[in-house]
């Protein structure tokens, strides 16, 4: 990729300009061992994360799709390392988060955030929505007096939508939508340029969901942020991004412009996944061409040879069980696909 | 007697819980036809799921059937003895749930399991009702359904085991079939190969359907008709293509207007619905939208509406039956 390229290509630390892209992800890998018998033995890796490049540009927001247990949500924390990697790269602003001891890692932690899908489960029921906030200030010791920490407190808030007054109050008195601005405003604390979002729409009702997304969208524009912005609902996932990678069993198997991957699907996976989600008209979705698949998704623990979603597709030929295919450019740059037959 | 498969009228549920008392569903009329899917679509707490529940008697403790009539072939469910509705349960009613690990018993192995409504009910012989299991595994799309069948629940992926739980309710061969977010809890690979199957067997066995769903593509693409809920009532009901292109309420409209699709040319800002569905224990006077409703007018806030005809529809709003167009209005702001 040239992107790589140009990553290797630059000297030393520090000489991170904002032309070149935010995170940069080299052949990432995140294994998790399972363990069996009373000494707990490995028997088996979970390969959640095998192998992944990418690249998130400043200012954009990256869509990450693929069904549970494709290993986007590891991809997301292990980026963030708040699961440790196995091997591989991530640099952030031209930095290599994986070498990096427990000290700077803190301070790198303050660009970066995340948003969780569950807002409840995330935040402290015995904390007041001030205490939470004002939590996250304190690790990285944000506010340098009282004063202060109520003013950031009140801030984060209005930037969500919120009344400063919640700031006393617990986060079970919160509906799902107001729970889930408080998870935002969290992320925002420490004033992030790059922010994981986990799923964060897909536990609201379907009526919050347009509110949460669009407030995302606006936080973008006024604060500059950078959105890894993982889902498994592709209209979601279309609409918020600008570029979308496509993941399956551990492997980005294609990636391009969102528009593009819509119009123009190349790898048999995407084309699938494209064609099962429903869309809300009848009178296109009762004419619409789909492609079932085959089976379940595969075991992360054993993927097949070669090409893992061969085992699935409709274009699998001799070869695909041979070698693995690379993400390599489809049409013009901005579009790869890891496939030998794409569509 | 009623031509009807299933009629309910003016069915109340009432849950007593902590907060107070949930009037869940609240006066909820409507009907399916044989072989029809008819479609109720909702966000939590709407009460689509305890129509269901209701229609099934088999509301969690808290909950009881208040008034109303629920008829199904021309029988008042209300009046039936537990026995006598459990034989209906096993055999021209099925219902399946969106988590089918929690329906199916992990000590006992698939095929058994699925064999088991006809045992009690059919009094087939258990080798019999496991073969005949296993043909159901083959109907429902199971690969290797010998083996399958000898397997236990844990050992079943998520979309396998909404086939087992399919293949069961099937096995009696009932007249309606009751999913109630049946593909909530599975990929959208796996889901589309679910509706798939529930369109294909509805086709194939003629069964009746209502699908409870809150995914309005999955309305689109499965139901003949649909019923809107909101607040534990019915809102909007006409045919699936009337309502998804002119709807008659102003939650359909805006919801409608309100979810990304995937074939949308434009990214511009969603038009969402503001605010949050309201507290069923402390419901607002008036209609239950209104405070997040941008088409109400003062009478909105004093008087509910009753569910009446507006063009092809049903709708429970006070502009439409006024005769106002939600597309016209819209287009004025």
């Amino acid at each position: 990729m040239i992107l790589t390229e140009a990553a290797a290509a630059r000297g030393p630390a520090g000489a991170w300009t904002s032309s070149e892209p935010l995170v940069e992800v080299r052949a990432l890998k995140t294994w998790f061992p399972v363990r069996s018998g009373v000494i707990g033995r490995t028997v088996a890796q979970v390969r959640a994360v095998d192998g992944v490049d990418l690249a998130i540009r400043q200012g954009e927001t990256l869509g990450l799709v693929g069904e549970s247990g494709c290993g986007k949500s590891t991809l997301g924390r292990s980026i963030l390392r708040l699961v440790e990697p196995t091997s591989g790269e991530v640099f952030f602003k031209g930095r290599d988060l994986l070498r990096m001891g427990s000290g700077p890692i803190r301070r790198m932690r303050r660009e970066m955030a995340m948003i969780f899908q569950d807002p409840f489960a995330s935040l402290d029921p015995r904390q007041s929505i001030g205490g939470i906030l004002g939590e996250a200030l304190d690790i990285q010791r944000l506010s340098r007096t009282r004063r202060m920490r109520e003013e950031r407190i009140a801030e984060l808030l209005d930037l969500v939508g919120l009344s400063p007054r919640f700031a006393s109050r617990y986060p079970h008195e919160f509906s799902g939508g107001q729970r889930q601005r408080i998870g935002i405003a969290r992320a925002l604390a420490v004033d992030p340029s790059f922010i994981v979002c986990d799923e964060p729409v897909s536990a609201l009702d379907v009526s919050i969901q347009a509110q949460i997304i669009n407030l995302l969208q606006q936080l973008q524009e006024r604060l500059h942020l950078t959105y890894l912005f993982i889902a498994h609902d592709l209209s979601v996932v279309k609409h918020i991004s600008d570029r979308i990678a496509v993941m399956y069993v551990g492997k980005v198997i294609e990636i391009s412009p969102a528009r593009d991957l819509y119009a123009r699907p190349r790898h048999p996976y995407t084309g699938s996944l494209l064609s099962a989600i429903p869309i809300p008209d009848p009178r296109i979705e009762r004419g619409r061409e789909r492609i079932i698949l085959k089976g379940d998704v595969v075991s992360p623990v054993n993927p097949p040879s070669g090409c893992r979603f061969r085992t699935r597709c409709f274009k699998a030929q001799p070869r695909c069980a041979e070698s693995e295919p690379a993400l390599e450019t489809v049409r013009d740059g901005e579009h790869l696909a890891a496939c030998y037959f794409p569509l | 007697m009623s031509a009807r498969l299933l009629e309910l009228e003016d069915v109340h549920t009432q849950l007593t819980l902590r907060e107070g008392v949930v009037r869940a569903v609240d006066g909820v009329s409507f009907h399916v036809d044989a072989g029809e899917t008819l479609g109720i679509v909702g966000e939590s707490g709407s009460g689509k799921s305890m129509t269901a529940l209701s229609i099934m008697r088999l509301l969690p403790r808290s909950g009881r059937i208040i008034g109303g009539s629920i008829r199904f072939k021309g029988r008042e469910l209300r009046d039936l003895a537990e026995a006598e509705m459990e034989a209906l349960r096993g055999t021209d009613i099925a219902m399946i749930f969106q988590d089918p690990m929690t329906s199916l018993n992990p000590v006992y192995r698939t095929g058994w399991q699925v064999g088991e409504p006809l045992r009690i009910h059919r009094h087939v012989k258990t080798a019999a009702s496991v073969a005949a299991a296993v043909g159901l595994f083959k109907k429902v799309g199971i690969p290797e359904p010998e083996k399958r069948a000898m397997q236990y629940p844990h050992m079943f992926s998520g979309g396998m085991r909404q086939r087992a739980m399919i293949a069961m309710g099937l096995s009696t061969g009932p007249s309606l079939l009751i999913a109630d977010e049946p593909t909530t809890a599975l990929d959208v690979t796996i889901q589309a190969q679910i509706l798939d199957l529930l369109r294909h067997l509805n086709r194939e066995f003629g069964t009746a359907t209502i699908l409870i769903t809150h995914n309005l593509g999955v309305v689109a693409g499965m139901c003949d008709r649909v019923i809107v809920m909101y607040a534990g009532r019915i809102v909007e009901e006409g045919r699936t293509e009337d309502v998804f292109a002119n709807p008659e309420h102003p939650y359909t409209w805006s919801l409608l207007r309100s979810i990304p699709r995937l074939d949308a040319e434009v990214r511009g800002r969603l038009q969402p619905i503001e605010g949050s569905p309201p507290d069923m224990a402390r419901l607002p006077e008036g209609c239950k939208f209104r405070s997040r409703c941008s088409f109400a007018i003062d009478r909105c806030a004093t008087e509910e509406p009753e569910l009446r005809q507006v063009r092809s529809q049903l709708t429970r709003c006070w502009v439409t039956q006024g005769g106002v167009s939600l597309e016209s209005q819209s287009d004025l702001d």
